[in-house]
């Protein structure tokens, strides 16, 4: 069977999805919750936030790898054209942010001076010299791009469950089930 | 894939459904956020306060504003080596330097004859990355224990518009409503005003833990005591609101400045979670080392001027306590951090002047 027009997503690619979803939306609660509290909760969701966006961005790495090498389903034929387009920019989106999200906040730490500490005793190396400049730009970048995200993820997150209860056309199915099944 | 031709039934509560799910999630996302929730204590409310307090000096840190920074570097003498793995207390090992000496407020231009208290951040750099940073008051007890009372205070001290003091009436009412003030308040009704940055005793205050290198943990406070005996204030320097830089400055023409590193460690049972308490004064105490400055700057375009001096930024072998001022500190400076920053990069953008001094 030719990977590229399977009717669901290869094994790596669901297992990847289900496993970024939850760390992806742990990571938003945290990113919001860790800067809205002076509480002892503060500096435990700091430490969790930071080894979580390390996580994300080597396996958004693997993820791209994934889906170059097994392909994806093809979309519905009758989809209309304007929400096949938006499907396909929605992904590209959601990708795009997987990978700048961590790599703008280790940045962004970078700029400010601050060590990138993701354990006692294992601490990442500067990726630029101290700049406020550059930390603020960044800074402002982390928040919107983390609110777009979140955004973009009820929207496909809404998206799955109108392909699953309205159009009822397999499109969950496709990142839920096994590929043996029919 | 399945091809249906004719409409799924029951289609509103689909779409009802649907719509659920997505509120709920945002709604989560908006509780999580503080933005339901117009009681929590947040980083960003902190620091507005403040701003009431003392206005709004673009550039500045919102507390402790007025300050100068200084280089040097910290010679360890391996004496708390056996308390904590941390590479900046190797025997020998000397770590450099970057420090900020201030008083509290929010006024970068302040007479520094007002406030009792001066304060001393220092940032260690260590090896493979790791700094161990922390900001030292020159007291024995902070006034409050909580993140909130702290919050109180900054509240009840807020400047009369008329007076442009604080309402005597309202600072009453919060002592009386906060008996953990007390041994603060005691301390200072007797507190002299230092003649210089350089002859006063630092204090973490707060609590943290060493990790040796077998792993245990020892609960610790550390502080500077200096070289340089105490003097007082003197008159003539009350008529000089910038004494205190003055004299740091004709200081270090003489020559470095010094003060040695002391660890206090607890006993079982004293508290760590409370930095109201002082421990009792028999508890062993360790010097760990020399701390020198070399040379002080001014922090308009000194090298403290970009860095956040956060008590939790920790190396490898000392880590945060219980005490819950930590991690306020932590969220507030990185509040002021962020917006003193901004204010910067909008500076350094809109025109190519001078930055301010």
């Amino acid at each position: 069977m030719n990977p590229r027009t399977a009717a669901t997503f290869s094994l790596p690619a669901r297992l990847l999805h289900w496993l970024m979803a939850l760390m992806i939306l742990t990571m938003l609660f945290v990113g919001v919750g860790m800067v809205a509290t002076v509480s002892e909760r503060h500096v435990w969701l700091v430490q969790l936030h930071k080894p979580l966006g390390i996580a994300i961005l080597a396996l958004v790495i693997v993820r791209l790898l994934v889906r170059w090498r097994y392909g994806t389903p093809a979309l519905p034929a009758d989809l209309p054209p304007w929400q096949r387009a938006a499907a396909h920019l929605s992904h590209w989106a959601l990708y795009a942010l997987m990978l700048a999200m961590p790599l703008i906040g280790w940045t962004m730490l970078s700029a400010g001076g601050y060590p990138v500490t993701l354990f006692t005793g294992v601490t990442l190396p500067d990726l630029v010299s101290p700049s406020p400049t550059l930390y603020s730009a960044l800074r402002f970048a982390h928040t919107w791009l983390a609110l777009s995200l979140f955004a973009l993820i009820l929207l496909h997150l809404a998206a799955a469950l109108y392909h699953a209860l309205i159009r009822r056309d397999g499109v969950l199915a496709s990142m839920t089930r096994s590929r043996k099944q029919p | 894939m399945t091809q249906n031709a004719s409409p799924p039934p029951k289609l509103i509560l689909r779409f009802t459904i649907i719509g659920l799910v997505i509120a709920i999630l945002a709604t989560a996302f908006a509780y999580v956020g503080g933005w339901l929730d117009p009681g929590r204590l947040t980083p960003d409310r902190m620091i507005n306060t403040l701003e009431d307090n003392a206005g709004v000096h673009e550039g500045y840190r919102r507390n402790h504003a007025k300050g100068y920074c200084v280089v040097g570097s910290f010679e360890s003498n391996g004496n708390a080596e056996s308390l904590s793995r941390a590479t900046v207390f190797e025997t020998g090992r000397v770590s450099p330097l970057i420090g900020r000496l201030a008083i509290p407020g929010g006024d970068p231009h302040a007479n520094d004859g007002m406030p009792p208290i001066r304060s001393f951040a220092l940032q260690f750099q260590l090896p493979n990355d790791e700094q161990w940073r922390t900001a030292m008051n020159a007291m024995p007890v902070f006034p409050v224990s909580t993140p909130q009372a702290f919050w109180e205070l900054l509240q009840a001290s807020q400047p009369d518009p008329q007076t442009g003091k604080p309402d005597p009436a309202k600072m009453a009412a919060f002592f009386a409503d906060h008996p953990e003030t007390k041994p603060f308040l005691a301390w200072v009704k007797t507190a002299r005003r230092s003649s210089s940055f350089v002859n006063v005793e630092y204090n973490s205050l707060d609590a943290f833990r060493f990790i040796d290198a077998g792993g245990t943990t020892h609960f610790v406070r550390w502080g500077l005591m200096p070289e340089a005996p105490f003097t007082p204030m003197t008159e003539a320097q009350k008529q000089d609101p910038d004494f205190l830089s003055r004299d740091l400055r004709e200081r270090l023409d003489k020559g470095p400045q010094r003060w040695h590193l002391i660890v206090t460690v607890a006993n079982p049972g004293d508290p760590t979670d409370d930095a109201t308490l002082a421990w009792p004064a028999d508890r062993r105490q360790i010097d760990a080392g020399i701390v020198t400055i070399d040379r002080a700057q001014d922090q308009a375009d000194g090298p403290c001027r970009d860095i956040n001096y956060d008590p939790l930024v920790l190396p490898d072998g000392i880590a945060g306590s219980d005490d819950p001022l930590l991690s306020a500190r932590s969220a507030a400076y990185s509040e002021s951090y962020n917006r003193r920053t901004r204010e910067e990069a909008e500076s350094a953008t809109s025109s190519t002047q001078e930055p301010r001094s």
